[in-house]
């Protein structure tokens, strides 16, 4: 185990941050902290970082106790959502900070900048100042510095927050990359879902200062452990009274066995996807059902809006939440 | 992006000639002119209007010599306690929480609101030998205080310490404290921290401040007229020394008055311009 976190608490004055949280990160893992702001996950970065103090449990790296230890005897590297970029110093000078600290002789500092820069892919703006970086080539710098001292984890709080869409997604493929390549044992702390299912090895879903739930990111689509982390890792619709995902809806333009009838109130179209408001005639009065399903689906089966529709959900599984209560089916 | 924000702003301004603009611009200037151009200027107009030889005559003589080297020794002391003094004390209300922060920083701004003539009395009571049990105790401990050089620091550094104070803390705001937890996390100490990320942040605003402070300092009159007891080629600094030659009679006693004010003058106008264009334009960078 890389990181050990055992029955760690923290509150801010009356606001409880973290509750109790236990946790295991296997050496070498891709782990992300996932869930809404203010849930408590940044708050647990910072304490295994050494940035804020536990107010309870102990904190393990790599098997040696850091509950009292400093930041700057942790050996961990952490990347800030706002680059926390030494403005005063060049690029290069940012990421030999942590060796020159350590009093590294200066030719082993320079080969080791080198090879870091040509790893983020900096290595022509070696003197430039951060001020004349873009955001994305910040974050690589900043991720350079946090790897130059070698650390034995690395943690990313909110690393990609700040930047455009485009930027975010192409330093999320290439983070993956990186770490495949480097194999540093990594947290980051994210509120995108998106971000932490395509990245992650192993998501902790965390909210209210509680793990919801951990798990590979299939464990976590396929068999969420609440509504909470079904509703948060993706969209969810109510069928029934039961969360049900828009696009696990089988939608017909005629009756079907198990199915509930009900009429296209709204149509919206996103790219190749459809999106629908179903009323249904059973419920009529409450939210409508959201429906996805492909372009090419939605005009084969000939629906737009007014038109009578009959939904049921595509795989009936063994989750007791997603199956409908108290309903009858028409037989 | 703030280059390109501040380019549009410019080109904005330059094409706005709007005759409000003129006025204020009128305005301003006369102000300025009235309460600063004209009276210094008559300053330096008074100091030569008998030529250079007379000015240079004033200006080696042992008394002024002595005053001016007195001053400048007062100024350094005093500065450097109020530069060490003043990024603790900025350190100490920017990143830190404590009971009585609040009060702490009113209190620093005190010197710019009470009189000088008070502070010099404030000092005096506290440090005269005759009036002040500390006073007494430190005089038998051979330490004298008032009417010497220790009290004119003390009273030169009292009022100008929130100079560098006010110039650094909005800096340390501005900043935030990211960089330095970066820095501790990289594996640097406290100290390393301070040396490397915090004083290079704020060494432009530390160094507009010592020069304010600086300039304050040359410049004292009130509460060091109190605390020195202005003894000629003693404890008269120059600033007491216009005041005593100003109220001399005969032509000699007025242009050494004008001489020594018009290098007072000069000095803190130097220092300023050096400091001005030495600044770089946008801090950020």
């Amino acid at each position: 185990m890389s990181i050990k976190i055992t029955s760690v608490g923290k509150t801010f004055g009356d606001f409880v941050a973290l509750d109790d949280i236990n946790l295991d990160i296997a050496t070498g893992e891709l782990t992300a902290l996932l869930g809404p702001s203010g849930g408590g996950k940044s708050t647990l970065l910072r304490i295994i970082a050494g940035l804020e103090v536990a107010d309870s449990g102990t904190v393990e790296i790599e098997g040696v106790d850091a509950t009292r230890l400093p930041a700057q005897k942790r050996n961990v590297g952490f990347v800030f959502q706002h680059y926390a970029a030494f403005r005063h110093l060049t690029v290069a000078n940012n990421v030999a900070f942590g060796l020159k600290v350590r009093k590294r002789s200066k030719k082993e500092i320079a080969a080791r900048v080198d090879d870091l820069l040509r790893l983020v892919h900096l290595s022509q703006f070696a003197d430039r100042l951060p001020s004349q970086l873009s955001g994305g080539q910040r974050q690589r710098m900043a991720l350079a510095r946090a790897l130059a001292i070698e650390p034995s984890v690395l943690l990313l709080d909110e690393p990609f927050g700040a930047l455009d869409a485009k930027v975010r997604k192409e330093l999320r493929d290439w983070l993956r990359r990186l770490h495949d390549e480097v194999h540093v044992t990594t947290v980051f702390v994210t509120h995108d879902q998106e971000e932490a299912l395509e990245v992650a090895d192993r998501i902790v879903v965390i909210n209210d200062g509680r793990i919801e739930q951990v798990g590979s990111p299939d464990e976590l689509y396929d068999e969420p452990a609440s509504d909470f982390v079904m509703s948060f890792l993706g969209p969810v619709t109510t069928l029934n009274g039961a969360l049900v995902r828009p696009h696990d809806l089988e939608i017909e333009s005629s009756p079907f066995l198990g199915a509930s009838a009900g009429r296209v109130v709204r149509y919206t179209r996103v790219g190749y996807e459809v999106r629908l408001d179903v009323e249904l005639t059973e419920e009529a009065g409450t939210a409508p059902v959201l429906v996805t399903l492909t372009r090419a689906d939605a005009s084969a089966k000939q629906l737009g809006e007014g038109s009578r529709v009959w939904l049921r959900p595509i795989t009936p599984t063994g989750h007791d939440f997603r199956v409908p209560v108290g309903v009858a089916r028409p037989a | 992006m703030a280059s390109a924000v501040s380019a549009t702003g410019a080109v904005r301004t330059t094409r706005q000639k709007s005759p409000l603009r003129w006025v204020l611009r009128v305005l301003v200037i006369t102000y300025l002119f009235f309460l600063v151009i004209w009276p210094v200027a008559l300053v330096a107009k008074a100091t030569f209007s008998r030529g250079l030889a007379p000015v240079i005559e004033s200006l080696s003589q042992p008394e002024v010599i002595f005053a001016f080297q007195l001053t400048l020794v007062v100024a350094f002391w005093a500065v450097l306690i109020n530069t060490i003094f003043g990024i603790g004390i900025s350190l100490l209300l920017v990143r830190y929480t404590f009971p009585g922060r609040r009060a702490l920083s009113a209190l620093i701004d005190l010197p710019l609101s009470v009189s000088p003539i008070v502070v010099g009395l404030s000092l005096l009571l506290v440090y005269s030998g005759q009036t002040g049990w500390l006073g007494s105790t430190l005089e038998n401990a051979g330490l004298q205080v008032i009417y010497a050089p220790p009290g004119i620091v003390l009273a030169t550094a009292f009022v100008s310490l929130p100079l560098v104070i006010r110039e650094i803390i909005p800096v340390l705001h501005e900043i935030g404290t990211e960089q330095e937890q970066a820095a501790r996390s990289l594996g640097a100490s406290p100290v390393q921290t301070f040396a490397r990320i915090t004083l290079p942040a704020i060494r432009w605003a530390l160094l507009y401040g010592v020069v304010l402070s600086l300039a304050r300092s040359l410049g004292e009159f009130g509460a060091v007229k109190i605390v020195s007891g202005g003894v000629a080629m003693r404890t008269q600094t120059a600033t007491l020394l216009v005041e005593e030659r100003y109220g001399q009679f005969g032509p000699d006693n007025t242009t050494s008055a004008y001489a020594a004010a018009f290098i007072l003058a000069l000095i803190a106008v130097i220092a300023l311009t050096i400091v001005t264009s030495l600044r770089p334009d946008k801090e950020s960078s």
